[in-house]
């Protein structure tokens, strides 16, 4: 290492340059400091909880505050499901609004548009979850739930009574809420495919939906994939809208009509009324996992989108 | 580079060492509790205040004409929950706290020398949406805890209608609807569950959260009005403000003489009264009173204190004895405040023996307030 690099033997580079990258520099790291003491601060609070029940708390389903039994095994049953849903839903919508964008609509509609939907991820889940009450969750109970119990009612996943807060309701919010962040992440994805891909799938004579089929979607692969990943990430971790529309009961239960829970709505819910210290370690623990889950989600989207990067020059298609 | 780097961490420690320093021996929800006011009179008095949501209307109604008569004393009052309330008063960064539940032993024990201020009422109804019945369905606490335990099924089950007969019950499936965040309002319901019902009691038992047997859960006396306004055929349990307010139907229960009583601010206050001769002093635990299912043959059987919280030895003259002064001024003149916003005024017993809990307050044991 050459000696004029460090700053304390020459005298002219310990100057504002120096400063400057110090001051900016802790700024970053301290980012990263405070990432990690959070990190460790919900560690360390759910120690009591972690010491009395142990791997029992994933695995057991009652959550009874008055006896100060905790097993979180329904909400993590609920915040896993309900993301699968929401995805379910969301990922053929938002391919369909990335290809439309990227690759069909006229030109001119197309910055205005995406940045439409763009806007409906400012949209406050409060305000998100108000309209899931009044307005979804009757519709779904009135409109959608009599049809799909009358033909698809012999599968266990509509059976059982429909009260609108249900399962497929949360999953119907949190689709709707990562719809804009999955959809423009696709298209950005798709936007990154070279024109020489679809030139040269045109020349083969592919129609417009052949070359979509054959050079645009395989080669944006990774990165539609890690789209959808980081949708799921959002949907993991999302409060306010679902806890008013999932009907916050501990069940497991295999029908989208019953009521749920997500990891994130019952800290919501319990966490500024419990006063039991086991009560209040059980609940940060439920949120050391929620944070777990959200940390290796954003990590998987992350190589998957960074794969997406390196490619250069061609996909496989 | 090293040495570089070295230097850059050593500064986003020092940019994070207010973090690190004040850590909190346990976790808390963050909640700012001093507040900077731009002083008018240079001797003016903050009072700090935290605590249950459901007093929050009737506390803020106090500290708007408070500050009318005493322009000099200002009192702010976050509604951040119970739970939250009772750890500010025990972490000392507020001057008084407020519970709608009285601390458990374990909570008293936790906290040095507190005094336990009851400052109003409140009271529960057993709310319901049933086409074509519009008040007056009668209840007893059997068929409620059997309703909630899910071992009622039926509106039209034998139990209910023959405590009403002469109402046409419809035959269908009861939805059960109750909160899901933790609150005093469910701690009065299931209490009265576990005074009434010894199934309840072993069951499930009393608290601000439970595990509930069935139903949904709503977020907030609005969440369970919601749920209740948009499914026929729901009970649900909400605060006598709220369901009067909103005009959700409620029914009328069966109290410990027999008879059926309309909730309403005089049969609440009824309830208060009778429980009075059991009451312990204002520095004793509280932890087992309870006025549900009280005696009297017009007492509502839910209703519940709910409390304010302050220190009996006050460590600052002047807030000290402002904060009495405040405290009187509340369970007296502040008491004409209370229906106008729906909450029950305190009986005169009780506020006899609140005038002895707030002469305890002193400073290096000399009392704060004469009365």
């Amino acid at each position: 290492m050459n000696k004029l690099k460090l700053p304390f033997f020459d005298r002219s580079k310990l100057s504002g340059d120096f400063i400057f990258e110090a001051v900016v520099g802790s700024f970053a790291f301290g980012i990263i400091i405070l990432a990690f003491l959070l990190f460790n601060e919900l560690f360390i609070g759910s120690e009591l909880s972690r010491n009395t029940f142990g791997l029992s708390f994933l695995t057991t389903s009652t959550w009874d505050p008055v006896n100060e039994i905790f097993g979180a095994l329904p909400f993590i049953f609920g915040t896993i499901v309900s993301s699968f849903l929401a995805l379910l839903i969301a990922v053929p919508f938002s391919l369909g609004i990335a290809i439309y964008l990227s690759e069909l609509a006229p030109e001119k509609l197309r910055a205005p548009l995406s940045f439409i939907i763009e806007l409906l991820a400012a949209i406050p889940s409060v305000i998100i979850g108000l309209w899931g009450i009044f307005i979804l969750a009757p519709f779904i109970r009135d409109q959608l739930a009599p049809p799909l119990s009358t033909y698809l009612g012999f599968l266990p996943l509509f059976q059982g009574p429909m009260y609108g807060l249900s399962m497929l309701t949360g999953g119907v919010i949190l689709a709707i809420m990562i719809i804009p962040i999955t959809s423009s992440i696709s298209r950005e994805a798709i936007l990154t495919v070279p024109a020489h891909q679809r030139e040269g799938a045109i020349a083969l004579g592919a129609t417009g939906w052949e070359t979509t089929q054959i050079a645009v979607l395989p080669y944006a692969r990774s990165g539609i994939f890690g789209a959808v990943i980081l949708g799921f990430g959002r949907a993991v971790g999302e409060t306010m809208a679902v806890t008013m529309v999932i009907g916050n009961s501990p069940l497991i239960s295999a029908s989208l009509f019953s009521p749920s829970y997500t990891m994130a709505s019952v800290i919501a819910n319990e966490f500024v009324e419990a006063t039991s210290k086991l009560y209040i370690s059980s609940l940060v623990e439920i949120g050391f996992l929620l944070l777990m889950v959200s940390v290796i989600i954003n990590i998987a989207a992350r190589i998957l989108v960074w794969k997406l990067l390196r490619v250069e020059g061609g996909g496989r298609a | 580079m090293k040495l570089k780097i070295a230097i850059i961490l050593i500064m986003a420690g020092v940019l994070l060492a207010g973090c690190v320093g004040e850590q909190p021996t346990e976790v808390m929800p963050a909640v700012q509790s001093t507040t900077v006011q731009p002083t008018k009179a240079p001797e003016t008095v903050t009072l700090n205040g935290a605590g249950a949501t459901f007093p929050y209307p009737l506390i803020s109604k106090w500290s708007s004409e408070y500050n009318k008569i005493k322009q000099n004393v200002q009192i702010n009052y976050q509604s951040v929950g119970s739970g939250a309330g009772i750890k500010q008063i025990t972490a000392r960064t507020v001057d008084f706290g407020a519970t709608d539940a009285p601390l458990t032993e374990q909570e008293f024990a936790d906290v040095s020398r507190i005094l336990q201020i009851p400052e109003s009422i409140g009271a529960v109804v057993i709310a319901y949406n049933l086409p074509g019945i519009q008040k007056g369905l009668k209840l007893n606490g059997d068929v409620i805890s059997d309703i909630f335990l899910g071992k009622i099924k039926k509106w039209n089950d034998p139990k209910i209608v023959s405590l009403n007969p002469g109402i046409q019950i419809p035959e269908k499936d009861i939805i059960v609807a109750h909160r899901s965040d933790g609150s005093g309002t469910t701690f009065v319901f299931t209490d009265y569950l576990s005074a009434v019902s010894s199934d309840w009691k072993s069951n499930v038992g009393k608290g601000k959260s439970v595990n509930w047997p069935v139903g949904l859960g709503g977020k907030g006396n609005e969440g369970v009005a919601g749920l209740l306004n948009q499914n026929p055929y729901t009970i649900g349990y909400i605060e006598l403000a709220y369901a009067k307010l909103q005009k959700i139907p409620y029914a009328y229960i069966k109290n410990k003489a027999g008879n059926f009583i309309e909730p309403t601010l005089e049969t609440t206050a009824s309830a208060a009264a009778g429980a009075v001769a059991t009451l312990p002093a204002g520095d004793a635990s509280w932890s087992s009173v309870s006025i549900v299912d009280p005696q009297g043959n017009d007492s509502y059987p839910l209703a519940s204190f709910t409390y304010l919280l302050v220190y009996k030895d006050q460590t600052d003259q002047t807030k000290g004895k402002m904060l009495a002064e405040f405290l009187w001024w509340a369970v007296h003149d502040g008491q004409k405040y209370s229906s106008e916003l729906l909450y029950v005024p305190l009986p005169n017993e009780v506020i006899g023996l609140n005038e002895k809990t707030i002469k305890l307050m002193n400073y290096k044991g000399q009392s704060l307030i004469q009365g």
